[in-house]
C-alpha cells in the first residue's frame, strides 16, 4: 500500500520505519564491505601491491658499450668500431590486435626486404631471451629505409631505428684469421662464469682474439633506468650508469710484416700458412693463413658467404693453418733430431757418418731425396745438404721399441705434438708418434704393425705419422735459437685504456726451459746457416744473396695422397737470432721452391732490405 | 513630525535583528550533513591540486581551479536551495520533468561528443551535462507524481506509471550512451517508489525483472547476435569478475586502480604515488579519484573519505525520517539512494569489486555538473531538514 500524503507524518508508520531501516542496513553493509576490502588491499596486501607498482613504472634500457679497438704493435688500427643503424622492434609497442600486428610485420618485411618468416622468428627468439629490450631484426639499415620508416612512423608503431656498434676492419682481409667474430651472447653462454655480468643482447667475441681477450675488449654496458607511464613513454630518468667502453688491445703483430707475409702466401696461390715470431719473447709478429677471407663478411654473412667461408672443406678459408694446419714437417724436423741425438750422446757434433745415399734397415732401404750421396759428413754438413741418411742413422740409434726414446722426449720438450698455449682459440695439438701410441693402436687392432725402428727413422726426418703446425715448428726453432727457452707464443701485447694508459701487460713467461748445450746450438745454427747461405746449401739459391746472415732449413714432406708439403723455417739474424719465421705450403713441392721464397719476402720486410723480390730458383734440391 | 519622532523614539518591540548566519538559515540546517559535504568537496579540490599538477601542460592549476569554482557555485546554490521550501517543487513537477527530459534530449542534437558519446552541452567556458542535474530533478518530479497520483488507479497501475516516468529519462540517458548515469536514474526511481511504500510483491517483481534483463543483456542477447550493450560496455561490466585475464584493456584499468590503492598501504605514498601520477590509472581525476586518494594518502586518507560519506549518508537517511511531509520523505529517499548507489559503485569499482560503469564519486570526482548537482541535492536535503525543524518549532509554539 502506498502511503497517503494526507496521513500522519510518515515517521509514525511502522512499515515506513522498516523500509528506512532496510535502507540503513544496506548502507551499513555496503560500508562494511568497502572498509573490509580497503583494509584487505592496503593493510593486508599492501606490500605486494607496492612491489607491483614499483615494477610497473620503470624500464631499464641497456646502453651498449663500444668494444675496444685492436691495434698492431705500432698502434695501427686493425679492428675498430663503426656505428651502424639497426632496425629494432619494441614488442610492447606493437599493435595489440593480432591481425593488425601481422599486417604491420608483413609491411615491414616487405619494405625491409627480410623474409617475413625470418622476421617473426627473430622477434620471437629475442623476446624469449629478453622480453623488455628491443629486438634487433636487421643491421646496417640503409638510409632510404630509415627515411621511409620515419615518414611513415604511424604505420609502424613499435619499430625503431637504434644505434649499434659494428666491427670495422680498415685493413680489409689483413690478419683476418686472428680476430674472430663478435656476436650476441647466447643463452647457453650466459650461464657460464666467463660471461658473468652480461645480459642478453650484449655482444661478445665468438672466436679468435675477440674471444680470447673478450674480458678486456667488451667493456661494460651502461644502463638507464627510466620512469615510464602506462604507454611506456619516458617520464624522466631515475638513474643512469654510463657505459664503460672496452679497453683497447695492442697486438704483437706488426701490420707491415703481416701484410708482407700474407702477400708472400697469396702470391704462391697455394693453401698455406706462416708465422713470424720473436725468438726470445714469443711475441708473434705476423701470422697468416691462406686462403683468407674478409672478416667484414662475417658480421652478418649471407648464405653464400657462409658456404664459401665456413663450409668449403678443401679450401677451408676459416681455418687458421698456422695453428690448426697439421702436416708432416719433412726435413725441417732435422734440427730437433739433432738436439735429441746430441743430448742423448747418440752422436757428437764432430762425429763423421758416411752417407752413401742409402740406409738399410730390416731389409728396407731408405734413400736420400733425389738419390744423392754426400759421403763422410758431420752434423753441420748434414744439415747444410739435408742428408737424410745421416739422420736415418741417428733415428735408428735413438730407437726404443717400447717407450719413447730421446727423439720423442726432446721433440715433446721442444713443443712438437702439443699445444703451444698461444692466446688464440682453435689450436691443434698435432701428433708426435711414439712407441706407446703406435703399440696401443696395434693392441686395439687399429693399425697393422707395432712400433719399429723404421718409425723412428721416419720421424728423424719429419716423415711418417708426424703432424705439426707452423707455430709448433717456430716455437721449437726459437728454443734452439735462444738456447733452450720454450716460449709461449702470443699475439696480445698489452691492454690499454681509451687514453692509452697501460691496463695490463700480456707477458706470458716461457713454458719451460730445456737444457741445450751452447755447443749443440752452435753446430745446429752453423749447419742451418750453411744450408741457407753457403754454396750447395739447400736454400742457397734463395738466401745466398740475402744481406742478413740467416740460418734456415727447408722441408719437403710426403703427404700422400696430396702433393708434397713445402716447408721453410728460418732463424735470423745468424748467429744470434731475434726472429723465427716458419712457412708452409700445401702441395708446394720442394721447400726451397715455394716456402723459402715466402720466408725471404717476410724477412726482407723485417730487416727492411730492398731485395724484396726474391725469385725461386728452379732445380733446387733438398 | 510627531509620528516621525514617535517612531524614532520608540524601539520596535520585536527588534531582533537576524545575524548573517540566521539570514542564511544556518541555525536551522543539519550541520553534520553540511560539514560532510563541504569537507568532501574541499578535499576534492585539495586532492586535485596535489595529483593533477602535471596533467595539463603549462597549467598546473587547471583542474583544481575549475573544481573550486564549481564547488563555490554549488555551495551558493546549496544555501539558496536550503532556504527555499522544497514543497514548491511538488507543484512544479510537470515543468521540472519536462525540462529534464527536453534538456537530456537536446544533448542528442547540440551535444558535445566526447569519446563516442554525447552527454553534455559545450559552452564557451564550461560544459554542462544535463543528466547529472537530471538525477536530482527526477527525484523532485517523481516524488511529486507519486503524491499527486495517490488516489488514481489501482496500485499496479500506479507502480507501472511511476516506473515508466522514471525509466523514460533513464532510457534517454542510456542512449547517449551513458550506462552509469542511466543506472542512477533507475535507482532513484526505484528508491522513490520504495520509500513511497510500493508493495513488496511489486518490488520483488521489479527486482526479478532487473535480474532477468541483466541476464538478457549480458548473456542471451550477445548469444543470439543482437547485443544491446556496446562491446566496451559489456567488457567493462564483466571484466571485474576476472580482472587479470587481459591486463591490456578494461580489466587492466581496474587492476591498475587496485595496485594504486594497495600500494598506498597505511599512510600513503604522497608524491611517490607513481600509479596515479604516471597515467597507469585512467581517468584519475574523475572516475578513479578514489584510487588517487588511496595511493597518495593510504588507508588513513581513504578511510577518512569513506567516513565522511558514511556521515553524509547517515544524515541523509535521518532526514528521510524527519521530513514534515511525504513529499520531503520521498525526495530525500531518492537523493539518499542516489548518493549511496554512486558512492558504493564508484568506490567498489576503484577497489575492484564492482564493474566499471563510469559513475562519478559524488563531490570528489572532478566535473562541474556532478559537483553542482550533488551540492544542490544536499541543498534540497537541507531544505527538507530545515522545513521539518521549522514546522516542529511552530507546532511546539502554536499548539
Amino acid at each position: 500500500m502506498y502511503l497517503r500524503s494526507d496521513e500522519r507524518p510518515p515517521q509514525m508508520s511502522s512499515g515506513f520505519a522498516l523500509r528506512v531501516a532496510i535502507m540503513g542496513g544496506v548502507a551499513l553493509a555496503m560500508f562494511a564491505v568497502i572498509f573490509f576490502r580497503l583494509w584487505y588491499l592496503q593493510v593486508l596486501s599492501g606490500d605486494r601491491y607496492l612491489a607491483e607498482a614499483n615494477d610497473n613504472r620503470t624500464r631499464e634500457t641497456r646502453v651498449i658499450a663500444p668494444r675496444g679497438e685492436i691495434v698492431d704493435r705500432d698502434g695501427e688500427v686493425l679492428v675498430r668500431n663503426r656505428t651502424s643503424l639497426a632496425l629494432q622492434i619494441n614488442a610492447q609497442e606493437l599493435p595489440a590486435d593480432e591481425a593488425e600486428r601481422r599486417a604491420e610485420l608483413a609491411r615491414l618485411a616487405k619494405v625491409a626486404e627480410i623474409p617475413l618468416r625470418k622476421l617473426r622468428r627473430t622477434i620471437r627468439e629475442e623476446l624469449l631471451v629478453s622480453p623488455s629490450s628491443p629486438a634487433t631484426v636487421l643491421q646496417d639499415v640503409d638510409s632510404e629505409l630509415i627515411y621511409f620508416l620515419e615518414e611513415n612512423k604511424e604505420r609502424f608503431p613499435g619499430v625503431a631505428v637504434g644505434k649499434v656498434f659494428v666491427r670495422r676492419y680498415p685493413n680489409g682481409t689483413l690478419a683476418a684469421h686472428l680476430f674472430g667474430t663478435v656476436g650476441e651472447v647466447s643463452k647457453e653462454e650466459l650461464k657460464q662464469v666467463r660471461y658473468r655480468g652480461l645480459e642478453s643482447g650484449d655482444t661478445t667475441g665468438k672466436d679468435g682474439i675477440e674471444y680470447e681477450y673478450d674480458r678486456y675488449l667488451r667493456g661494460r654496458a651502461g644502463a638507464t633506468l627510466i620512469q615510464v607511464d602506462s604507454f611506456g613513454r619516458p617520464k624522466g630518468e631515475l638513474r643512469s650508469v654510463e657505459p664503460m667502453p672496452g679497453d683497447n688491445l695492442r697486438l704483437t703483430i706488426d701490420a707491415d710484416l703481416q701484410a708482407a707475409g700474407e702477400g708472400a702466401l697469396s702470391s704462391q696461390g697455394l693453401p698455406g700458412a706462416f708465422v713470424a715470431m720473436d725468438v726470445d719473447t714469443g711475441e708473434i709478429l705476423a701470422m697468416g693463413s691462406n686462403p683468407t677471407f674478409d672478416p667484414a663478411d662475417l658480421i652478418s654473412p649471407t648464405q653464400a658467404e657462409v658456404d664459401a667461408i665456413y663450409r668449403d672443406p678443401v679450401a677451408a678459408p676459416i681455418v687458421n693453418r698456422a695453428i690448426a694446419g697439421l702436416y708432416p714437417t719433412g726435413s725441417t724436423f732435422k734440427p730437433i733430431t739433432s738436439v735429441a741425438a746430441l743430448a742423448s750422446d747418440a752422436v757428437t757434433p764432430s762425429e763423421i757418418i758416411v752417407d752413401d745415399g742409402a740406409f738399410t734397415l730390416g731389409g728396407i732401404t731408405f734413400q736420400n731425396a733425389g738419390g744423392a750421396a754426400y759421403g763422410a759428413i758431420a752434423m753441420q754438413t748434414a744439415l747444410q745438404f739435408s742428408s737424410d741418411v745421416f739422420y736415418y742413422t741417428l733415428g735408428d740409434r735413438m730407437n726404443d721399441n717400447e717407450r719413447s726414446g730421446p727423439l720423442q722426449r726432446w721433440a715433446r720438450k721442444l713443443g712438437i705434438g702439443r699445444e703451444t698455449a698461444v692466446d688464440l682459440p682453435g689450436e691443434a695439438e698435432g701428433l708426435l708418434p711414439t712407441p706407446a701410441w703406435r703399440n696401443e693402436l696395434y693392441r686395439k687392432e687399429l693399425t697393422d704393425r707395432p712400433w719399429s725402428a723404421g718409425d723412428n727413422v721416419n720421424l728423424s726426418v719429419g716423415q711418417g705419422d708426424l703432424q705439426a703446425d707452423p707455430l709448433q715448428m717456430a716455437v721449437a726453432y726459437a728454443a734452439i735459437g735462444n738456447g733452450g727457452t720454450v716460449v709461449r707464443p702470443h699475439v696480445g701485447l698489452r691492454i690499454e685504456d681509451a687514453a692509452g694508459r697501460i691496463v695490463q701487460e700480456v707477458e706470458p713467461g716461457p713454458v719451460r726451459k730445456v737444457p741445450i748445450d751452447p755447443e749443440w746450438r752452435q753446430v745446429i745454427l752453423d749447419g742451418l746457416h750453411d744450408a741457407a747461405q753457403a754454396p750447395g746449401g739447400t736454400s742457397y739459391n734463395v738466401f745466398g744473396g740475402f744481406p742478413v746472415p740467416v740460418a734456415g732449413k727447408t722441408g719437403t714432406a710426403e703427404r700422400p695422397p696430396h702433393g708434397d708439403q713445402s716447408w721453410y723455417v728460418i732463424l735470423a739474424p745468424y748467429p744470434d737470432p731475434r726472429i723465427v719465421v716458419a712457412v708452409t705450403f700445401e702441395q708446394g713441392g720442394f721447400g726451397a721452391e715455394t716456402a723459402a721464397p715466402a720466408a725471404a719476402t717476410i724477412l726482407s720486410e723485417y730487416f727492411d732490405t730492398q731485395s724484396k723480390t726474391i725469385t725461386p730458383v728452379a732445380g733446387a734440391v733438398e | 513630525m510627531y509620528a516621525t519622532r514617535s517612531r524614532q523614539a520608540r524601539p520596535e518591540p520585536f527588534d531582533v535583528r537576524p545575524t548573517i548566519a540566521e539570514r542564511l538559515g544556518l541555525p536551522y540546517m543539519d550541520v553534520p550533513l553540511m560539514i560532510a559535504a563541504l569537507a568532501l568537496v574541499g578535499f576534492s579540490v585539495f586532492v586535485l591540486a596535489e595529483a593533477t599538477r602535471g596533467d595539463v601542460p603549462g597549467d598546473p592549476s587547471f583542474f583544481y581551479e575549475r573544481q573550486a569554482i564549481y564547488a563555490a557555485l554549488g555551495i551558493v546554490g546549496m544555501v539558496l536551495l536550503a532556504r527555499i521550501d522544497y514543497s514548491r517543487f511538488r507543484e512544479l513537477r510537470v515543468g521540472i520533468y519536462t525540462f529534464m527530459c527536453v534538456s537530456i534530449s537536446l544533448v542528442f542534437v547540440f551535444g558535445f561528443a566526447a569519446r563516442g558519446s554525447r552527454r553534455s552541452f559545450d559552452f564557451p567556458f564550461f560544459s554542462f551535462q544535463p543528466s547529472e542535474l537530471g538525477k536530482l530533478l527526477l527525484a523532485l518530479a517523481l516524488a511529486g507524481f507519486v503524491i499527486d497520483g495517490a488516489r488514481r488507479g489501482s496500485e499496479r497501475q500506479r507502480t507501472a506509471r511511476y516506473l515508466l516516468l522514471g525509466l523514460a529519462p533513464a532510457a534517454l540517458v542510456f542512449l547517449q550512451p551513458d550506462l552509469g548515469t542511466s543506472l542512477v536514474f533507475a535507482v532513484v526511481t526505484l528508491a522513490v517508489i520504495y520509500v513511497a511504500g510500493v508493495s513488496w510483491t511489486h518490488f520483488a517483481t521489479i527486482g526479478a525483472a532487473v535480474v532477468a534483463s541483466v541476464v538478457m543483456i549480458l548473456v542471451v542477447s550477445p548469444a543470439v547476435g543482437t547485443p544491446v550493450l556496446k562491446g566496451y560496455q559489456e567488457e567493462r561490466l564483466t571484466s571485474f569478475l576476472n580482472p587479470s585475464e587481459d591486463p591490456s584493456d578494461a580489466g587492466y584499468q581496474q587492476n591498475q586502480a587496485k595496485i594504486a590503492i594497495g600500494s598506498g598501504q597505511k599512510t600513503g605514498r604522497g608524491d611517490q604515488a607513481t600509479q596515479t601520477r604516471l597515467d597507469f590509472v585512467p581517468e584519475r581525476h574523475t572516475d578513479f579519484i578514489f584510487a588517487v586518494v588511496g595511493e597518495r594518502y593510504g588507508f588513513m586518507g581513504a578511510a577518512l573519505v569513506l567516513s565522511l560519506y558514511a556521515l553524509l549518508i547517515w544524515r541523509a537517511l535521518r532526514i528521510v525520517t524527519l521530513s514534515k511531509n511525504l513529499y520531503g520523505t520521498l525526495v530525500a529517499g531518492g537523493i539518499t539512494a542516489m548518493l549511496m548507489f554512486q558512492v558504493f559503485v564508484n568506490v567498489g569499482m576503484n577497489l575492484g569489486i564492482m564493474p566499471i560503469t563510469g559513475i562519478p564519486l559524488p563531490l570528489m570526482s572532478y566535473g562541474g555538473s556532478s559537483v553542482l548537482a550533488t551540492l544542490l541535492a544536499i541543498g534540497v536535503l537541507e531544505s527538507i531538514y530545515m522545513q521539518a525543524r521549522l514546522s516542529q518549532k511552530s507546532r511546539l509554539s502554536w499548539n
